[in-house]
């Protein structure tokens, strides 16, 4: 493993901050955002099942934001991350 | 949740606005172990193409920028409202089939013939297979 690893500001949704000690925004490793949310879910487990499904994709209503692109237009979980990028988890909002 | 009479008020006018079309926004304030606080709403343009007066969508980037502006006030998006035109205040088989995230406060108002009535609040079960009812109490001191 390097010694100089990038580590990447992921803003949380108040209320996943139940799950990672009320913490608004987490710093965790990670070359890509894959990683980062791998890395996140380790450290707080109990926020895997509200982020991903039983098969491990993100759930539907989940989005990733990084530089304000959703990861879907870029390269999705291997969209790289470089130094003070931040990543948005923002749900899509919807109903009837 | 705990919230303010003007709060709600700003809910039942958004509504009444937008009928017969569905009204949606933020509910920003502070999560806290009892309940959500809310000091303050925020609207969101119902970003459907279609349907509107029984859909609603609010899209990621209005979800960015509320929470952006939220931050700024030193509040945190606590939930989500929306209205049901001519449609009783509790949720709909969609609202659960595309509910978020369990802790959230997600607001319903009816609006009947463009007059606001029933305000009800609701979380999703942390099994996501329904949601409860969730108690509103108005006290007029609730600004986070």
């Amino acid at each position: 493993m390097s010694t100089t690893q990038t580590l990447t500001r992921i803003h949380i949704p108040t209320p996943l901050r139940a799950y990672t000690n009320h913490e608004a925004t987490v710093a965790v490793a990670g070359a890509t955002v894959g990683e980062a949310l791998a890395n996140l879910v380790a450290r707080y487990p109990e926020l895997k099942r509200h982020l991903f499904d039983d098969e491990g994709r993100l759930r539907s209503f989940v989005n990733v934001y990084v530089r304000d692109e959703d990861i879907r237009y870029l390269e999705g979980d291997r969209t790289p991350l470089g130094a003070g990028d931040e990543l948005s988890i923002v749900p899509s909002i919807a109903g009837g | 949740m705990r919230t303010r009479t003007d709060v709600l008020d700003a809910i039942r006018a958004h509504g009444a606005e937008t009928y017969p079309e569905e009204c949606c926004g933020f509910l920003l304030g502070a999560a806290a172990p009892e309940g959500n606080r809310v000091a303050a709403i925020r609207r969101a343009p119902n970003r459907r193409a279609h349907h509107r007066e029984r859909r609603y969508v609010i899209t990621p980037p209005d979800y960015l920028a509320a929470e952006r502006e939220a931050r700024a006030r030193g509040l945190d998006i606590v939930g989500i409202y929306h209205s049901h035109p001519d449609h009783p205040a509790r949720p709909s088989a969609t609202d659960l089939a595309e509910a978020t995230f369990p802790g959230y406060t997600y607001v319903i108002v009816a609006v009947r013939e463009g007059r606001a009535e029933e305000l009800t609040a609701w979380t999703l079960a942390p099994d996501r297979a329904r949601f409860e009812p969730e108690p509103v109490a108005v006290e007029d001191d609730v600004n986070v």
